[in-house]
């Protein structure tokens, strides 16, 4: 969706208005460089795709629009007086009549403002209640989202599935509505859930659970970001939604239920890589499920070959990336908490063979 | 009553003597207790950190002038907006105002000093200590056994990044001793100023009779005593959390990070009135100079700076829409923060109509003023749409938020600031700032402000969150950002022409005379600069505006004003 509907059509000047027609143009040039700055932004809050988004962005079309009649209104009378009332030269040197008040034009400058405020007020408050406080469907699918420095853990309790930065979820229909439900909490710092054409944000903090829904209806990779500054790489901390077709989804699922592959029958490096990866540190943070595996401070690889990227979102999911984030992570995302474990380039190519096989 | 005339100084010699000649200067400063001194070190303080935090923000605008930019470390640009907001704040917004304050309420409500001149000397070098040890981080943070490093946890620095586990050295240690002490030294100078404003006023000025601005200042510095104090209390918690294991903050060990939000946010949001209360302040004084016209609704005014104050208070949790307050708590927030735009319309409302029917001049302090109006509308404004919650749920955290706020503190509170320099430094050096830089100043500024913020408004509402030292390709933002790059080097050369101005005028301004602009309230009653003891005799007020009386006689306005 564009932001700015009308698009820009030429006019073609003569005789006198041309200086109009000039002016009109750059407002044109302008607007068209707005909209297309807003038309290729895959994170416009603007962009409505889920029911939350949808009701923020109805508010604020109607906040926008009352918020530019006062603006109007009150520059325009700003400007009127200034240059009514501006000095001139004609002036004689006598004080202008000193008026020190009314209550009667006082009294309805603090009415008016009264009734908008209430009217806002009251539209406001059915959009909060509309989103936080209506009835969760039994047909809701649970998430669990754990917030950690620098990267985002979603465990799903119904399936049994374990991941790590890329969302799946299924899509709603309007008729069968199948809301995702995340369940929020940090494991260290806060952080802060915000992916724009799904919904406002929502800060996960350690110590509480926080709660919120999305339900796209399109099919669509939704993008977005950390939003609460949460330590040195804040800025890559990146969100990715993936909503898919119920079929699409079960697929998924059916995929992630699976535990590790084990036997890489023909891919001697493979099995090598997953003798190396068990006998070093990898294991004190990471769970490949099936496997001596187990740790979790740092995200579940058990199919880690099925995701797009890695290192939250910033870095595609390539054998060259993912064998250059093993040698050193602080050179890819600097204050990553992942340490550089110093394997030799033997360690580091089978360790590359291994992992890009976990499908 | 009769008003007072205009008094000459008398004679040099009764100004004290004292100190040896080549450090005569310095420790006449540095002993100094007199109110006027101690302002002028205020602003000169404020105006060095002032430089500071702008080459801070330059070094972060050129990092986000193109996506994944590699001119700072991620490490340094978390310091750099840490130490921007901090210093903007802490170190140019507090003591740049009370500089002002400081100067112009005791001559202003026609008295010789404030209330506790050495309390005022004390809260001044305190805090001025503060900004110090806040950039001695950068030397001192990690002790002995590493370089230095500036505190990297934001200017609001959210539990449980602080604690000693996420945080390790002493940087934050620097950032919580340096507001702490900030806090110290302006719980001091607000109480200095609330009791001088009560207790000081000259014959005849009754509550009823004080400008404006001496309003202002009293509201301001009653908030000061219940938003400092609560800021100061999570400093010393913190520091209880970090060094003796107490666990107010600490969730691993059940405490709340929700508490220290709340704890920052009841000093936070009632700060941003603290810092525009001044601004309006000025706004007051300028408008009506410039109108050539009484302040329209003085008694509206009064109410509504005192209901500002108020309400303030009870709106620090729509910073919070996002932490899962619940429906209950959110729809409070809400309209107790929509209920504030009331108040703050009437102001505005207030301006228009003193200008409306005068005869408006634009010399530079009311061009600034004028930028002040329409900008300040627009803070309003954005504000308002920050207010409806779920709309704030998209939007906070986000650039939005960011260029909400500094259409608050820079196009408003900085307009006014300038706007007051402008129309007080004939006052204070007895010469006038240059018209010609004042105007390159004002158009570069505006300029460079617009470009920036305005446009700031734009990658918020593309998903970009604050914060964050580098952004992908391809989320539309790059254009906006370099935008934004561009308008911050406008400003930057606005304000060296201003920083000049000050200096050149020091030496080749025109002579001002007592009383350049023509105005209405006391200051203008004594020389400029004014002597150490502001009025030879006291003066005596019959009205708000003595100095209308005076050039006035037939028509005085104690005849209107009830």
């Amino acid at each position: 969706m564009s932001f700015f509907a009308r698009r820009p059509t030429g006019s073609p000047g003569n005789g006198k208005l041309d200086a109009v027609h000039s002016f009109r143009s750059i407002a044109y040039g302008i607007f068209f460089l707005a909209d297309e700055g807003f038309a290729q932004s895959p994170t416009n809050i603007f962009d409505p795709a889920a029911t939350p988004a949808h009701s923020a962005f109805g508010l604020s079309m109607l906040v926008l629009s009352i918020t530019l009649v006062i603006f109007l209104i009150v520059a325009g009378l700003l400007l009127y007086a200034l240059i009514r009332y501006r000095q001139r030269t004609t002036d004689s040197d006598r004080e202008p009549a000193q008026i020190y008040g009314s209550n009667q034009i006082e009294l309805s400058w603090t009415v008016i403002p009264i009734l908008i405020v209430v009217m806002l007020f009251l539209t406001t408050t059915r959009v909060i209640l509309g989103t936080q406080a209506i009835p969760k469907p039994d047909s809701a699918m649970d998430v669990t989202v754990i917030g950690h420095q620098y990267w985002w853990e979603y465990r799903y309790p119904k399936l049994g599935i374990v991941t790590a930065n890329e969302l799946h979820i299924p899509i709603s229909n309007p008729t069968k509505p199948t809301p995702t439900y995340l369940t929020m909490s940090s494991a260290d710092v806060s952080h802060s859930f915000w992916v724009p054409r799904l919904a406002g944000k929502t800060d996960l903090i350690p110590n509480r659970i926080n709660t919120m829904w999305i339900d796209p209806q399109q099919p669509g990779l939704y993008l977005g970001q950390c939003a609460q500054y949460c330590g040195i790489q804040h800025a890559k901390m990146l969100l990715r939604v993936y909503a898919q077709s119920p079929e699409d989804f079960a697929s998924w699922v059916n995929q992630q239920k699976k535990p590790a592959l084990q036997n890489f029958i023909g891919n001697a490096a493979a099995m090598e890589g997953q003798t190396v990866f068990m006998h070093n540190a990898c294991i004190n943070c990471h769970t490949v499920s099936g496997t001596a595996a187990t740790g979790r401070f740092g995200p579940d690889l058990t199919h880690l070959a099925s995701r797009d990227t890695i290192a939250s979102g910033p870095i595609l999911n390539t054998p060259e990336n993912l064998r250059k984030w093993i040698d050193d992570p602080n050179s890819m995302k600097p204050g990553s908490l992942m340490p550089a474990m110093h394997l030799n380039d033997h360690d580091l190519n089978v360790i590359t063979a291994y992992l890009t096989q976990l499908h | 009553m009769t008003p007072t005339p205009v008094m000459e100084a008398i004679d040099e010699t009764l100004e004290p003597q004292r100190g040896q000649p080549p450090l005569s200067v310095i420790y006449e400063w540095v002993t100094t207790v007199d109110h006027k001194k101690i302002g002028l070190m205020y602003i000169a303080y404020a105006l060095i950190f002032l430089l500071i935090g702008g080459i801070e923000a330059m070094l972060i605008r050129i990092q986000l002038w193109i996506p994944n930019n590699h001119f700072v470390s991620p490490q340094v640009f978390n310091q750099l907006f840490t130490m921007h907001g901090t210093t903007m704040v802490f170190f140019v917004g507090m003591p740049i105002l009370f500089g002002f304050g400081n100067y112009l309420v005791p001559l202003m409500i026609g008295a010789r000093d404030m209330a506790f001149p050495r309390l005022n000397a004390f809260s001044f070098w305190i805090s001025a200590f503060a900004g110090l040890l806040l950039y001695f981080s950068y030397f001192g943070a990690s002790g002995l056994y590493a370089a230095g490093s500036a505190p990297d946890v934001g200017w609001f620095a959210y539990a449980p990044l602080t604690a000693k586990v996420f945080s390790p050295g002493h940087s934050t240690d620097y950032w919580t001793l340096a507001v702490f002490l900030s806090g110290v030294g302006s719980i001091g100078t607000a109480l200095n100023i609330v009791t001088t404003t009560l207790c000081m006023r000259c014959k005849g000025m009754t509550m009823n009779r004080m400008p404006l601005l001496v309003w202002l200042y009293l509201v301001m510095s009653c908030l000061v005593f219940v938003a400092v104090s609560p800021l100061t209390a999570a400093q010393i918690m913190l520091t209880l959390d970090r060094y003796v294991g107490a666990h107010f903050f600490d969730t691993q060990a059940g405490g709340s990070a929700v508490l220290w939000m709340h704890f920052f946010w009841i000093f936070g949001h009632p700060e941003v009135y603290v810092l525009v209360l001044p601004a309006f302040a000025f706004v007051n004084e300028i408008v009506p100079v410039f109108s050539r016209k009484a302040i329209f609704g003085y008694p509206a005014m009064v109410a509504a700076s005192v209901g500002i104050g108020f309400i303030s208070l009870s709106v620090w949790a729509h910073h919070m829409f996002t932490v899962g307050m619940g429906a209950a708590g959110n729809t409070f927030f809400v309209f107790a923060t929509m209920v504030i735009s009331v108040p703050t319309g009437i102001k505005i409302f207030n301006w228009l109509a003193t200008i409306w029917g005068g005869k408006v001049i634009f010399a530079v302090p009311m061009m600034f003023c004028v930028a002040f109006l329409f900008q300040f509308l627009i803070a309003g404004l954005t504000g308002i749409m920050l207010s409806a919650a779920p709309f704030d749920w998209q939007l906070s955290a986000s650039y939005f938020v960011v260029a909400h706020f500094h259409y608050v503190l820079v196009g408003s509170i900085l307009f006014a600031i300038f706007a007051a320099f402008y129309y007080w430094y004939p006052k204070v050096t007895g010469r006038m700032m240059s018209d010609t830089l004042g105007k390159w100043h004002f158009w570069l500024f505006l300029i460079g402000f617009h470009l920036t913020f305005d446009f700031m408004h734009v990658p918020g509402m593309l998903g970009m969150p604050r914060r964050i030292y580098t952004y992908e390709a391809g989320r539309g933002w790059e254009m906006w950002n370099l935008i934004v790059g561009i308008g911050a080097i406008f400003q930057a050369i606005g304000l060296l022409c201003f920083v000049y101005n000050l200096f050149w005028s020091y030496f080749q301004g025109k002579e001002a005379g007592h009383d350049p602009w023509d105005a209405w309230t006391l200051e203008w009653a004594t020389p400029s600069p004014p002597p150490a003891y502001n009025f030879a005799i006291e003066p005596t007020v019959n009205s708000r505006r003595p100095l209308w009386d005076l050039k006035h006689p037939e028509d005085p306005d104690s005849d209107y004003e009830g």
